[in-house]
């Protein structure tokens, strides 16, 4: 198994990809209603979502379990 | 749509590439000089290089109907070395007269070392005193600001044309101080560490269409020349037009490029030919 650091030697970059990507499709959503007429008051349930999701990434935890987590957030359980 | 490919490392790629790159609609590539993964230890081995880009890959491209064009420079990286970079600079002007050859590039800063600094500054006084097409390499990653900023400066005290001045690997970061100093920008499409063909989109809708490049380098590494289609593909999913996507992904390098008389792709325009309608129904 590799050691942690040899992990985030491997999935820095790549994470670091996945989060400027999530930057510029929230930067997106609010330059669409920026000219729509709407900024600072369109609003959706998947962007509520998509914010509880990254305060789950910033949770301080050992539990590897974040993406199991994050799934179920994404999840119907009614 | 034809397309031209403003930075590509042919030499590291396959003909397959160039096989691919024709069936979508490139009509041209443009390839800098560039740094090969190792430190390179002679001139002659510069020498031989640029002989391969302005003499060997033209032949290779035409086998598939594109044009290839080139840039011979000491890369930022190898100018860590300012007495082989001094070496090699003094050959560089037989280059020049070489029919597919644009300019100088790509150079600038790497770590923005002094020794970088004093190469840079230097291939940008023979590019000037040889009335060269310049294109400039911005660092990677953390040290791109840093690398960006400091390049600006150098610029700003020699006596460049910005509009013959292309900065390349901006991102939404680094973009506006170039723009705004009247320099062509670029941007890298890379499947990890620059820039991704969505947020290249963004930045279109953001700063326009005026002087910037979109290119997907492709060399040796993790890359992929087809992010430049992908970019195309996503750019007409937002609603732009053909003509709209012509002119930033074939006018606009036409543009840049054709500042330098050797290259003679024109921009283009569609145009729709009314012609008589023809009943085939009964004939």
């Amino acid at each position: 198994m590799q050691t942690a650091l040899q992990v985030l030697d491997r999935e820095y970059l790549e994470a670091r990809c996945s989060l400027l990507e999530l930057a510029a499709a929230l930067d997106r959503v609010d330059r669409a209603a920026d000219h729509e007429g709407s900024a600072g008051e369109f609003n959706d349930s998947r962007l509520e979502l998509l914010k509880q999701a990254m305060a789950l990434l910033s949770e301080e935890s050992h539990l590897p379990n974040r993406s199991e987590r994050m799934l179920l957030l994404f999840s119907d359980l009614d | 749509m034809q397309i031209i490919q403003p930075h590509y490392h042919a030499i590291a790629r396959t003909a397959q590439d160039y096989e691919r790159m024709a069936m979508s609609g490139v009509v041209a590539v443009a390839e800098p000089a560039f740094w090969a993964g190792f430190d390179r230890l002679y001139p002659e081995t510069f020498i031989d290089y640029f002989r391969q880009i302005s003499e060997f890959e033209p032949t290779r491209a035409a086998d598939y109907g594109i044009k290839h064009y080139c840039w011979v420079a000491v890369n930022p990286k190898e100018a860590e070395n300012p007495e082989l970079s001094h070496e090699v600079l003094k050959h560089m002007p037989e280059f020049f007269d070489k029919p597919t050859v644009l300019g100088v590039g790509e150079i600038g800063f790497h770590k923005t070392t002094k020794n970088e600094e004093e190469i840079f500054e230097a291939q940008v006084e023979l590019a000037i005193k040889y009335d060269q097409l310049i294109l400039i390499h911005t660092p990677h990653l953390q040290d791109k600001v840093r690398g960006t900023k400091r390049t600006l400066e150098v610029l700003s005290h020699m006596n460049v044309n910005p509009e013959r001045v292309w900065i390349d690997h901006v991102e939404e970061h680094t973009i506006r101080g170039p723009l705004e100093a009247g320099y062509w920008v670029g941007f890298t499409l890379y499947p990890v560490t620059k820039c991704s063909p969505k947020r290249a989109v963004d930045m279109l809708e953001i700063y326009g269409h005026e002087r910037i490049l979109v290119n997907s380098s492709a060399d040796w590494g993790p890359s992929d020349p087809f992010t430049l289609q992908q970019c195309v593909v996503q750019f007409r999913a937002r609603g732009y037009s053909t003509q709209d996507a012509i002119e930033i992904f074939h006018n606009n390098p036409a543009r840049f490029l054709g500042q330098n008389p050797k290259f003679d792709i024109k921009p283009i325009r569609l145009e729709t030919i009314d012609e008589p309608s023809h009943n085939l129904v009964g004939n």
